[in-house]
C-alpha cells in the first residue's frame, strides 16, 4: 500500500468524523423535523465515510478495498433510506393532523389542554 | 494533484454540511443535501468504492433529495415556524458533537497497521461463485443474510408508510402530482425511460462481474417510473392491487425459496451448489432488482392519498 492511498484514507476518515458531528448537531439543535432529517442522513454519511477508510485500509488480495465494509455501506445507505422515508412520511402525517412540523409543546393558546 | 482534489473535495462536503446547519430555509438545506450526495458520490471514487459510490449518488443523492424536497412542497404551507433553541442549548450541542467528533477522528487516526482486512478470505472464495465482482459477492454470496434482511427491511418500511393513510383511503392510489406537468418535463418521461431501462438491465447484468447490481438497477429503474408518474403519463398503481402487491414480494421470496432450497441441495440455509452459484445468484438479482425499484417509487410515492376506485 503506497502512502498517497493511506493518506486518501485519513482524510476521507477525518472528514467523515467531522461530518458526523455536524450531523449531530443538526438533529440536536435544529427544531425543524424536516432538517433534522436530513441532518441524520448527513450523521449516516459520515460514519459511512469512517467505515469507507477502513475498508479502504483493508486493500489486500489485488482488490483496492476491502469488498466486506463496502457491501455493509451499500446495505447501510438502503436502510438509511427507507428509515428516511418513513420519517417523511409520519412527518406528513402529523403535519396534516396537527398542522404543525415539530415536536415543540403547542402554542401558548392551546397549552391548558396539553397533558401535565 | 490528488490530493489536492482530495481536500478539495473534503472542503465542499464540509461546507455543504454546514450549510445544511446554518440556512434558514429548509429547501436551501435540502438542495444543499442534494450536492452533498452527488459530492459523496464522488468522494466514494476516491477511496476506491465503485458500487458504493453508484448507490450513494442515486440513493443518498438522487432519490433521497426528491423525497425530501416533496416533502418540503407540501410542508411549506406550515403555519407558525417552529421556535429556535435557546443559545445555551445550542453551544452545549455544539461542544457535545465537537466531542463525538473529535473522538470518532482519534479512531481514524488510530486504524491498527497492518489493517485488518477480510479481502484474502473474499477473494479466496471468489472462484467457487464464479462472479467477478468481489462486492457482488459478499452481498448475495457470503453475506447473503445480510442482503435478505434489508430486503425485508425496505418491505417493512414501505408497509410502515403506507399504513400511515387514513382509513378510507387504504389501498387507494398515491398522489404524485396535483398540477400540470410541464411540456418539456413530459418530453423527457417520454424520451429517458427507454435509456434508463436499457442502463439499468445492463447495469443488472454486469454487476457480477464489474461495479454495479441489484440496488443501483434497482434505484434506476425507480427514477424512470417516477419520472414517467411524475410527468403523468402513467397514473400511480393502486397499493391494494394484487400484481403490485407479489411483485413487490416477489424478490425477497424467491431469495428465501432458494434459502431453504440450500438445505436440499447444499450445506444449508443460503448456501448455492458448486458450479451453480453463478446462474442463481444472477436470477435472484433480476427478480430483486424489480422489487427494488418497485419499493423505492413507491417509498417515494407516500402512503395512498386517493379513495380506492369502487
Amino acid at each position: 500500500m503506497s502512502l498517497a492511498s493511506l493518506g486518501t484514507a485519513t482524510l476521507f476518515g477525518l472528514c467523515g468524523a467531522a461530518l458526523a458531528g455536524i450531523g449531530l448537531f443538526i438533529v440536536i439543535a435544529h427544531a425543524g423535523l424536516l432538517r433534522r432529517i436530513v441532518g441524520f442522513n448527513i450523521l449516516g454519511a459520515g460514519i459511512f465515510l469512517v467505515f469507507g477508510a477502513a475498508a479502504r485500509r483493508g486493500a489486500a488480495a489485488g482488490f483496492s478495498g476491502d469488498p466486506v465494509p463496502q457491501a455493509m455501506v451499500i446495505t447501510g445507505i438502503v436502510v438509511a433510506f427507507s428509515a428516511t422515508a418513513l420519517a417523511v412520511a409520519l412527518l406528513q402525517r402529523l403535519f396534516d393532523l396537527t398542522g404543525r412540523e415539530s415536536l415543540d409543546a403547542p402554542a401558548a393558546s392551546d397549552k391548558q389542554q396539553a397533558e401535565p | 494533484m490528488t490530493m489536492l482534489l482530495d481536500l478539495a473535495l473534503v472542503a465542499w462536503l464540509l461546507a455543504l454540511a454546514i450549510h445544511v446547519a446554518r440556512a434558514r430555509d429548509d429547501q436551501g438545506a435540502i438542495i444543499a443535501f442534494i450536492a452533498f450526495g452527488l459530492l459523496l458520490g464522488l468522494g466514494w471514487t476516491r477511496l476506491s468504492a465503485i458500487d458504493v459510490a453508484m448507490t450513494e449518488a442515486a440513493i443518498g443523492g438522487g432519490v433521497t433529495g426528491m423525497l425530501l424536497l416533496r416533502a418540503e412542497a407540501r410542508l411549506r404551507q406550515r403555519s407558525s415556524q417552529p421556535q429556535t433553541p435557546k443559545r445555551t442549548t445550542k453551544a452545549a450541542a455544539a461542544i457535545a458533537c465537537t466531542v463525538v467528533a473529535a473522538g470518532l477522528a482519534l479512531a481514524v487516526l488510530s486504524f491498527p497497521s497492518p489493517a485488518p482486512t477480510l479481502a484474502p478470505a473474499a477473494a479466496a472464495a471468489l472462484d467457487s461463485t464464479g462472479l467477478g465482482n468481489p462486492v457482488t459477492a459478499v452481498l448475495l454470496a457470503y453475506r447473503a443474510l445480510d442482503t435478505l434482511l434489508e430486503k425485508v427491511v425496505l418491505l417493512l418500511a414501505l408497509l410502515g408508510v403506507w399504513s400511515l393513510a387514513p382509513d378510507q383511503l387504504w389501498g387507494g392510489a398515491p398522489e404524485l402530482r396535483q398540477t400540470v406537468a410541464p411540456p418539456p418535463f413530459v418530453y423527457l418521461g417520454r424520451i429517458l425511460p427507454p435509456f434508463g431501462v436499457l442502463i439499468a438491465v445492463y447495469m443488472c447484468w454486469v454487476g457480477a462481474d464489474a461495479p454495479g447490481g441489484t440496488f443501483q438497477a434497482g434505484t434506476v429503474l425507480a427514477a424512470m417510473w417516477l419520472l414517467i408518474m411524475l410527468a403523468s403519463l402513467r397514473p400511480a398503481p393502486e397499493t391494494r392491487r394484487t400484481t403490485l402487491r407479489l411483485l413487490l414480494v416477489g424478490g425477497p421470496v424467491l431469495f428465501f425459496a432458494v434459502g431453504f432450497l440450500g438445505f436440499a441441495v447444499a450445506d444449508g440455509f443460503l448456501s448455492y451448489p458448486e458450479g451453480a452459484a453463478k446462474p442463481i445468484i444472477v436470477g435472484i438479482e433480476a427478480a430483486l432488482t424489480v422489487s427494488i425499484a418497485l419499493t423505492l417509487g413507491l417509498l417515494v410515492a407516500g402512503p395512498s392519498s386517493r379513495a380506492p376506485a369502487p
